[in-house]
C-alpha cells in the first residue's frame, strides 16, 4: 500500500494551493474556488487518517460527509450573496467591495 | 501498481488544482475544478471509501460546481476579460503558500503517525447509518437544520426585489 | 448439458482459464476489464440502431400511419441510413466558440450514457462491477450528464443554447431529488444498494410491493432523459434544440446515441429496481436465461415511454419543475415515510409488503384526488369550458 506520508503529501500541496488561489484572486467566485479546494484537501486528509489508522470504525467517515455538507451550505449561501453584490454594485471584484474601509 | 495509480491520480487532481488558480478564463477554471473533484473521488475510492467517493461526486460534481457555473453565468459582462486576474499581492501569497507547504511537509515527515492498517468492515455503509443515527445524532440533527437555514437564506438573499 | 445451463458465466470462466495460461495476472484482469468495456461502450450504440426503428415505428401506429418502411424489410435498416447521412454531414464549428469545451461535452454526454451499464445486472453474477453503492453510482452519473449539457451550452457561443442548457440542467435537478427519494425506498426495503441484491430480493416484483415509487421512479426518468412529455428541451418548437443547436454531423450523433442510451439504461434501471431485472419462470435452473427475461422486460418498458410520448401533450417548463417539486417530492417523501415506519414494526416480512402496498395506494390515492380538486379548481378560476 501507498505509504501515509503520501497521502498527506498530497493534501498538503492541495491546500497551499487552494490557498493561494483564495488570497490573490480578484473575482470572487474564483476565492471561492480555491475555498472549495481546501475544503477537499481537509477532506482528502480525514478519509486517509481513517484509512490508515482507525479502518474498523467508520467515525472518519461521518466527519468527511458533516464536512461536505458543511460546505455545500456555505458554497450556497456565498454564491447567494455574490449575486446579490453583483446586482446592487454590478461588480464582483473583490477589491472594488470596499464600503467598509476606514 | 496501487502506488502507479496513485501518483497519476494524484499528478491529475494537482495539475487541475493549479489550473484552477491560473486559468485565464473563469469558466475554464470551474471545469478544472470539476476536475479536480472527480481526481479526489478517485482517491477516495483508492482508499476504499466507495460510499464517500460517490456522495462526493454527487454533492461537489452535481451540486456545488452548477452552482459556480451558474453563479459565473449569472455575473458575466461586467468583468472586463483584459483586467488582470490576480491582485498586487501575487508573489508574496505564492511565497507564503510554499513556504506553508515547506513547513506542513517538515512537520509530517518528523511525527511517527500511529499507523494501523486494518481491513474495512464489510459492512461499512450500515456501521456509517448506525453511526449518523447512534453516536452522532446530535451533529446530523444540527446540520439538516444548518441546510434548511443555508437553503431560506440563500432564496432570500437571492430574490429579486 | 450443465455448461450450457449457465452459458455466459462459463464461456466468461473458460475464456479467462484460457488466456491465464499465457498470460501475467495483470494483464489478464486488464483483458477482461477492456472487453468489458467494450461491450459497455456499444450498448448506447446498439440502443440507438435498434430503438430509433421500434420508435418511429410505434409512433408512426400511433399515429396511424406506417413509419418507415422503405429501407430493407420493415424499414430495419432505417437506422444505418440516419447513421451515414448524420457521418457525411459537414462539422460546424461555431466562430468564437470555445473549442475544446465545444469538442469535449458530446463525447462527456454519450460516456455518461455508457457508464450506467456498469452496475446492472444482466443475470446472476452477470453485472460488469457488482459495486456495494451501485443506486448511489447510478445517481451520481447522471450528474455528469449535468456538467457536460452546461458545457455544450456555454461553448456554443449562442444565448438560445445557454437558456436551453439551464432549463436542462434546471429539469434535470429538479427530478434528481424525486429520483433518490424513490431509489431510497428500495434500498430501504431491500436493506442494500447493491443492485444484485435489489434483484435477488424481488420474490415479488417491486411493482405490486411499492406502486407509489414506481410511478415517481416512472415519471422522474421519463423526466432525466428528456423524453417526451419533458422534452421542451429539444422540442423544435420550443428552442429549437436546445442546448446542441449549434452541433451537426457526427458530434450532433453523439448527443443522438447518448439520448436514446439513457432511455435504454432508465429502462433497464426501472427493470432492475422494480421488475424483477432478469428474474423469471425457470431461472434458478438455467441461470442463462436470466438476460433473455431482462431483454425482454426492457423492451416493455420502453415500449411504455413510447407509448406515453405518442399520446401525451408537451408540459411547460414551469408545469414541469411545479410537477417535480410540488407533486413527486411529498409523494415520495410520504411514502418513504411510511416504509420507514413499516420497517420498523415487528411483523413478518410478507405482512410488512401487504403494508406497502396499503401504504402506497393510499399515498397515490390522496394525491390524485389532491390534483384533481386543484386542477377543477383551475378550471373554474379561469372560467374554461370543462369536457
Amino acid at each position: 500500500m501507498v505509504p501515509l506520508t503520501w497521502y498527506l503529501l498530497v493534501t498538503a500541496a492541495l491546500f497551499c494551493i487552494g490557498l493561494v488561489g483564495a488570497l490573490s484572486r480578484r473575482n470572487a467566485i474564483a476565492v471561492l474556488m480555491g475555498i472549495e479546494l481546501m475544503l477537499n484537501a481537509i477532506n482528502l486528509n480525514l478519509v486517509a487518517f481513517w484509512r490508515y489508522a482507525y479502518a474498523a470504525r467508520m467515525d472518519g467517515q461521518v466527519f468527511a460527509v458533516f464536512v461536505i455538507t458543511v460546505a455545500a451550505a456555505e458554497a450556497a449561501v456565498g454564491l447567494a450573496i455574490i449575486i446579490a453584490v453583483y446586482r446592487q454594485r454590478r461588480t464582483i471584484n473583490v477589491e472594488e467591495l470596499d464600503l467598509l474601509k476606514g | 501498481m496501487q502506488q502507479v495509480i496513485f501518483i497519476v491520480l494524484s499528478l491529475l487532481t494537482l495539475s487541475a488544482a493549479v489550473m484552477v488558480v491560473a486559468s485565464r478564463s473563469l469558466f475554464r477554471s470551474a471545469l478544472w475544478l470539476i476536475l479536480a473533484f472527480a481526481g479526489i473521488a478517485m482517491l477516495f475510492i483508492l482508499l476504499q471509501a466507495e460510499f464517500l467517493a460517490f456522495v462526493h461526486i454527487l454533492i461537489y460534481i452535481g451540486a456545488i460546481a452548477i452552482l459556480i457555473i451558474f453563479a459565473i453565468m449569472l455575473s458575466r459582462g461586467v468583468m472586463d476579460p483584459n483586467e488582470p486576474r490576480f491582485n498586487d499581492q501575487w508573489r508574496l501569497v505564492i511565497g507564503f503558500g510554499a513556504l506553508l507547504f515547506v513547513g506542513l511537509v517538515v512537520i509530517m515527515l518528523r511525527i511517527p503517525w500511529p499507523v494501523n492498517i486494518v481491513a474495512v468492515p464489510a459492512d461499512a455503509i450500515q456501521l456509517l447509518g448506525a453511526d449518523f443515527v447512534g453516536t452522532y445524532v446530535i451533529p446530523f440533527e444540527v446540520a439538516s437544520v444548518l441546510l434548511v437555514a443555508a437553503l431560506i437564506g440563500a432564496i432570500v438573499i437571492a430574490r429579486e426585489h | 448439458m450443465y455448461y450450457i445451463q449457465d452459458l455466459f458465466v462459463n464461456i466468461a470462466r473458460s475464456w479467462t482459464s484460457w488466456i491465464s495460461g499465457f498470460l501475467p495476472l495483470w494483464a489478464v484482469s486488464g483483458v477482461n476489464y477492456l472487453i468489458m468495456a467494450v461491450i459497455l461502450v456499444m450498448m448506447p450504440v446498439l440502443a440507438t440502431l435498434t430503438l430509433t426503428w421500434m420508435e418511429r415505428k410505434v409512433i408512426g401506429r400511433i399515429q396511424n400511419r406506417i413509419g418507415p418502411n422503405r429501407v430493407g424489410p420493415f424499414g430495419i435498416f432505417q437506422a444505418f441510413a440516419d447513421a451515414v447521412k448524420m457521418l457525411v454531414k459537414e462539422d460546424v464549428i461555431p466562430t468564437d466558440a470555445d473549442r475544446p469545451v465545444f469538442n469535449l461535452a458530446p463525447i462527456l454526454i454519450a460516456a455518461g450514457a455508457a457508464l450506467l451499464w456498469a452496475v446492472i445486472p444482466f443475470g446472476r453474477g452477470m453485472a460488469a462491477a457488482d459495486l456495494n453503492v451501485g443506486v448511489l453510482y447510478i445517481i451520481a452519473i447522471g450528474s455528469m450528464t449535468m456538467i457536460a449539457m452546461l458545457m455544450a451550452g456555454w461553448s456554443s457561443n449562442n444565448k438560445y443554447a445557454l437558456i436551453g442548457a439551464f432549463r436542462a440542467v434546471a429539469q434535470l435537478l429538479s427530478y434528481e431529488v424525486p429520483m433518490v427519494l424513490s431509489i431510497a425506498t428500495v434500498a430501504l426495503v431491500v436493506g442494500s444498494m447493491r443492485m444484485g441484491a435489489v434483484v435477488e430480493a424481488q420474490v415479488v416484483p417491486f411493482v405490486v410491493v411499492l406502486p407509489a415509487t414506481f410511478v415517481v421512479y416512472l415519471m422522474a426518468g421519463i423526466a432525466e432523459t428528456g423524453r417526451s412529455p419533458f422534452d421542451l428541451l429539444e422540442a423544435e418548437s420550443e428552442i429549437v434544440a436546445g442546448y446542441f443547436v449549434e452541433y451537426s454531423g457526427l458530434k450532433f450523433g453523439w448527443f443522438y446515441i447518448a439520448e436514446y442510451g439513457n432511455l435504454f439504461a432508465i429502462s433497464a434501471i426501472v427493470t432492475t429496481l422494480f421488475l424483477g431485472g432478469w428474474r423469471g419462470p425457470g431461472v434458478s435452473a438455467v441461470p442463462a436465461l436470466g438476460p433473455f427475461y431482462f431483454i425482454a422486460k426492457i423492451v416493455a418498458v420502453v415500449f411504455l415511454m413510447m407509448w406515453i410520448r405518442g399520446t401525451w401533450p408537451r408540459v411547460r417548463i414551469d408545469q414541469m419543475l411545479g410537477l417535480a417539486w410540488k407533486v413527486l417530492v411529498p409523494v415520495s417523501l410520504a411514502n418513504l415515510l411510511w416504509v420507514a415506519f413499516v420497517m420498523k414494526l415487528p411483523l413478518p416480512t410478507a405482512l410488512q409488503w401487504v403494508l406497502f402496498v396499503v401504504g402506497g395506494l393510499a399515498v397515490l390515492a390522496v394525491a390524485l384526488g389532491l390534483l384533481g380538486r386543484a386542477g377543477r379548481r383551475h378550471v373554474a378560476s379561469k372560467g374554461m369550458v370543462q369536457t
